[in-house]
């Protein structure tokens, strides 16, 4: 059993220095060693040579071409829809407004996750039916038969429209000045509330009796996921039998095939599900949208296939957002700095409507506002969502986690601040320490596992954190303009979502199991299918991996199959760093269940008792005997002939498994940052950064590192140059990547990506998610690092995007003595 | 992504070029690299009715050293700029400049010639040779005419150029050993600048012009002047601003370019002087 992480040296970074490269052959007699080396990704060449097939690559003869043409109110009354000029244009088929299509609905438009029972969620359709509620929502829409003349077309639509007032500024929405749905009375969706307390009102006392107090507020700027490729979604119904084939660049497959079965009222057996490959997600693609609709009820309307690429200026727009918060965070502290209390105020900028998963966001991050400290149960949370006219917020990379922790890694900034203490040594005081764990917090989740410390201090070393505060005081003298900061940010990531009895009390409508089958072929080949549905993860190589370590035999043997729900029927799809932890464990379990069934087999023809047998290397031999033995090889072979098989066993090596894990997976690290920044420009240039990262058994680290890089570019733009600007009639100014400044590889520094590995104990792989840890590191990492290279100048604050005007401006406040 | 329908010639030299748009009148415009027009067809901001193709030109690609001065053909691409030689020797600011425009694969499709035609102000290279004092050959159905930077700019994205004209040359004289800098302030590598500044000085004499500070490229004579009456680079380039009238943008206020003015036209007359 040398392949349980309980009877192996843990020490992924040794085998890293061993093996590199691709791994092609298993020596016989040697422990199989797949899990933990750097083996290049299967999915990278037909990726780089551009031969992967999208969804709009795909060649569907006949297919019409739906074009939606999109409000450019931000809030306004339809008063009328004159479609003639449109449908005289040679190749235009039809032309549908939202009221032509009101009875092809059988529900609204699904949101999965009402988080209290009284939430207030408005009917929302593919195309608005009376009035539109946001800039980019569907007025109408058009078939052509070819794609220029569906774009056409949209530009001869008449439509009066009565203008009302945009409601862009959360803090009005809550007035109810303007109300967005008039038949719910209110802009306000929801208040969520977590109160924890030992004793009742031990968070008042807790305040009452603090030796330092802080209270900060912070703004998570709306952004735009703005994933590689754009939303794209072709339905091809069969010419008989009413059956549908759904194509679409989605993470979420299976979740799409049960909602679009319902939302259309199609039986769900006759839908069927395909994600090609897909250009990224970040969160944006899980969700059920209008054109994926449209275009399966236009299809079977029309009996012809429909499809629909997204433009990106319309991708800015009619795609969700993320983030878009006000949080108020405050904290308690005793005379050491003990933190004694946490309160924290939330405002969630829905949108316009509630999409997917919009209203469970920022609860996603509830639990974590205490962060990696030790606190009791003292803790205060509500969370009020509320409408905007603006395109709706949901899922993106991080998901209420990384605003979360940006709250409270910026909030003990704060109170280091207060207490004229460095937050390194705040943060010891208050970590969570190694022999706590597993560590029940205030909130009742239970922490896996962890080591703060031992990430901080390593991050430390590798940042030069004391060489950095010495140089500081040389550099960051009176009248100086290149002033150096170091940030920092311990985070712990509640991830592998999820325990599904937790998430029923969360008020989810699904739930978080994973799915797996491990097929053995008569050959030896194999064929692992997952419920994961990967969009840039590398789920073919790592779950290759996995099974190759479990069976014994090479990766390149094992196929993985996904993302299609005729070939993967059952699954949960990919999001919220749960493939590993869920999914990946499932296909673990998945090998053991079939070794479990190859083992009776090969008990039969060797004439033992199964318990008797032991598998290493693709073997079965005898206990003490090594000379009696099967390779899998042969097993595979007699499960297929059945010729000689135990009575009760059926014939084929095939097992499956649904895995509903028993926690979230807790990942966690240290990141630290060295700016410089300019203060006579604003400008802010990040000298260094280093991540050291904790994910549990690593199963290949390559594929780690590019998620903490990519993760860390995310958090990093959106400390420093993303922001999804609107002007206050609801008109989004940053549609296209000229105005939306996601970084080139030029304007990105180096990063020094390093680990600790601390097993997760709830699962056999000892693994943890790591899709979303650099986006919930960085972002609060490079704001502390420039708000403490402008300490001395009196900021105590950053805005975020700290564009160089906003740096420029802060500074010019704080040294005229003006407010933070 | 789509633009509206349009008709499409391509021009195999600048006399055809001229015909055909003398023809065409003012809905045609000249396509020549496609990096200021293509995108603003595809928004459908730009709905030309015919596209003219100057892009195969092949005699308006050159770099010469014609004695004083270094001429340029339209059709030269900007990295052809950034690499040459003979600019990198006799008009060094100039080839550093074009290295800043946008990125590699702009820099190989972009030409100086439709950067320049193109008048925006928040390009670099009409500051840059507005700052070298250079003079534009254009040709029309009355044959060719010079015109020097400083009387090229009207109004944004508006030139001297009369509809049926065509830029066939930049000529750019030598900077004789002048020291030089060109300041580029922007978020992303790519992006146009926030501010630019393209500066040179010779002892008393300098020029100065500034990118994205107005309607349009900006020269900074004030600068120029109090450099020439022997002020000090701080207070010369606290001017730096006399001439602009700049707009307030997604990435900076009227004040806040106004300041980034002053900084940068310091730093590089600083770099300018060494």
């Amino acid at each position: 059993m040398h392949w349980l992480p309980q009877h192996r040296q843990v020490d992924t970074r040794s085998r890293e220095r061993d093996i590199k490269g691709r791994i092609m052959t298993i020596t016989e007699n040697m422990p199989t060693k797949i899990i933990g080396t750097r083996l290049l990704r299967r999915e990278d060449p037909p990726l780089l040579t551009g031969e992967a097939k999208f969804t709009n690559d795909l060649n569907i003869p006949g297919a019409l071409h739906l074009a939606v043409l999109r409000s450019p109110y931000a809030h306004a009354r339809i008063v009328s829809i004159n479609t003639a000029a449109a449908l005289a244009i040679p190749g235009v088929v039809a032309v549908y407004a939202g009221k032509d299509l009101q009875s092809t609905w059988a529900g609204p438009m699904p949101c999965a996750w009402p988080v209290t029972p009284e939430m207030k969620n408005p009917p929302h359709f593919p195309l608005a039916i009376d009035k539109v509620c946001y800039v980019g929502d569907g007025v109408a829409a058009v078939l052509a038969t070819n794609e220029t003349a569906s774009r056409d077309a949209l530009d001869a639509i008449d439509v009066e429209y009565e203008p009302l007032k945009a409601v862009v500024d959360l803090e009005e929405a809550l007035s109810d000045k303007t109300i967005i749905h008039e038949g719910l009375g209110t802009n306000k969706s929801y208040i969520w509330n977590l109160k924890v307390e030992a004793t009742e009102g031990c968070v008042d006392a807790a305040f009452a009796a603090a030796k330092y107090k802080v209270k900060e507020r912070y703004v998570q700027q709306r952004l735009l996921p703005m994933a590689m490729e754009t939303r794209a979604v072709a339905a091809v119904p069969q010419p008989f039998g009413g059956d549908i084939t759904l194509y679409s660049s989605t993470q979420v497959p299976h979740i799409l095939k049960v909602m679009t079965a319902l939302t259309l009222g199609i039986p769900e057996h006759q839908m069927r599900v395909v994600a090609p490959s897909v250009g990224g997600g970040f969160g944006s693609k899980l969700n059920v949208y209008a054109e994926e609709l449209l275009c399966t009820a236009l299809a079977r309307k029309h009996n012809t296939p429909v499809r629909w690429v997204e433009e990106r200026s319309e991708n800015s727009q009619a795609t969700i957002h993320g983030r878009g918060q006000i949080q108020t965070i405050e904290l308690a502290a005793d005379d050491s700095g003990k933190i004694t209390a946490v309160r924290v105020r939330i405002i969630a900028d829905m949108g316009a409507y509630l999409q997917l998963v919009t209203p469970g966001v920022p609860i996603l991050g509830a639990f974590l506002y205490a962060g990696v400290y030790d606190i009791p149960q003292a803790y205060d949370f509500s969370c009020t969502g509320v409408f905007t006219t603006l395109t709706p917020t949901d899922a993106y990379r991080g998901a209420g986690r990384p605003e979360a922790t940006y709250a409270i890694e910026r909030a003990i900034e704060a109170l280091a601040h207060s207490m004229k203490i460095d937050s390194f040594e705040l943060r010891k005081r208050n970590f969570i320490k190694k022999e706590q764990f597993p560590y029940t917090a205030f909130s009742g989740l239970t922490y896996d596992s962890g080591d703060h410390l031992l990430a901080a201090e390593k991050a430390a070393k590798i940042a030069d954190y004391a060489g950095i505060r010495a140089q500081q005081e040389k550099q960051n003298v009176p009248g100086a303009t290149k002033r150096l900061g170091i940030g920092m940010t311990s985070y712990f990531e509640m991830c592998g979502l999820a325990p599904s009895r937790v998430l029923a009390s969360l008020n989810y409508s699904a739930g978080g199991w994973e799915a797996a089958t491990v097929r053995i072929l008569p050959t030896n080949k194999v064929q692992v299918v997952t419920g994961t549905s990967p969009h840039g993860q590398g789920h073919e190589t790592s779950w290759a991996m996995i099974a190759a370590e479990k069976l014994g035999i090479s990766p390149d043997d094992i196929d993985v199959l996904h993302s299609d729900t005729a070939i993967a029927p059952l699954g949960l799809d990919t999001y919220g760093s749960r493939s590993l932890p869920v999914g990946g464990v499932a296909v673990a379990l998945a090998c053991d269940k079939v070794i479990d069934k190859a083992k009776r087999i090969a008990a039969h023809q060797l004439e033992c008792a199964a318990e008797d047998l032991e598998f290493a290397n693709g073997t079965f031999s005898v206990k003490g005997s090594p000379d009696r033995a099967l390779p899998l090889a042969a097993i595979a072979f007699a499960a297929f002939t059945a010729h000689n098989l135990p009575d009760g066993v059926e014939p084929n090596l095939e097992a499956q498994v649904s895995y509903d894990p028993p926690n979230f997976s807790w990942p966690f690290g240290t990141h630290m940052c060295v700016v410089e920044v300019d203060t006579e420009t604003g400008a802010v240039k990040v000298l260094k950064y280093v991540a050291v990262d904790d994910c549990g058994v690593q199963i290949n680290p390559l594929i780690v590192e590019g998620q903490v890089h990519g993760g860390v570019i995310q958090g990093l733009a959106q400390a420093l140059f993303e922001e999804a600007v609107y002007d206050s009639d609801g008109n989004l100014k940053t549609t296209t990547l000229a105005e939306y400044l996601v970084p080139a590889a030029s304007d990105v520094p180096p990063i020094t990506t390093d680990f600790t590995v601390t097993p997760s104990p709830t699962n056999q792989l000892g693994v943890k998610g790591i899709g979303e840890a650099g986006t919930i590191g960085a972002a609060p990492t490079v704001i502390n690092a420039i708000v403490d290279a402008l300490a001395g100048l009196g900021v105590t604050n950053m805005a975020m995007p700290a564009s160089p005007q906003t740096v420029w401006n802060t500074i010019n406040n704080a040294t005229r003595g003006g407010k933070k | 992504m789509i633009p509206a329908a349009f008709d499409y010639k391509r021009a195999s030299s600048a006399a055809e070029a001229i015909s055909l748009i003398t023809q065409h009148g003012s809905d045609a415009k000249f396509l020549a690299g496609g990096h200021s027009l293509l995108p603003l067809m595809k928004l459908r901001l730009a709905q030309p009715s015919m596209l003219i193709d100057i892009g195969r030109i092949k005699d308006l690609s050159y770099i010469k050293d014609a004695g004083n001065h270094i001429v340029i053909g339209a059709l030269t691409r900007h990295m052809d700029v950034e690499t040459s030689k003979v600019l990198r020797e006799h008009v060094p600011l100039l080839a550093d400049a074009a290295g800043h425009v946008g990125d590699a694969q702009v820099r190989h499709r972009g030409t100086i010639g439709g950067s320049i035609a193109h008048a925006d102000p928040a390009s670099d290279l009409p500051a840059t040779t507005l700052a070298l004092g250079a003079t534009y050959v254009v040709q029309g159905p009355r044959g060719q005419r010079e015109i020097a930077a400083t009387d090229f700019y009207k109004g944004f994205l508006e030139s001297a150029l009369a509809e049926d004209e065509m830029l066939i040359e930049i000529r750019v004289p030598k900077m004789q050993g002048a020291g030089w800098s060109f300041q580029k302030f922007n978020r992303r590598a790519q992006d146009w600048a926030i501010v630019g500044v393209a500066a040179w000085r010779r002892k008393d004499e300098a020029g100065v012009a500034l990118v994205n500070m107005g309607s349009t490229p900006i020269l900074a004579t004030s600068v120029a002047s109090a450099i020439a009456n022997g002020a000090s680079i701080s207070d010369a380039a606290a001017m730096a601003s006399n001439e602009a009238d700049p707009q307030t943008d997604l990435n900076a206020s009227t004040d806040y370019r106004k300041h980034l003015a002053s900084v940068l036209v310091r730093r590089a007359l600083e770099a300018a002087s060494k």
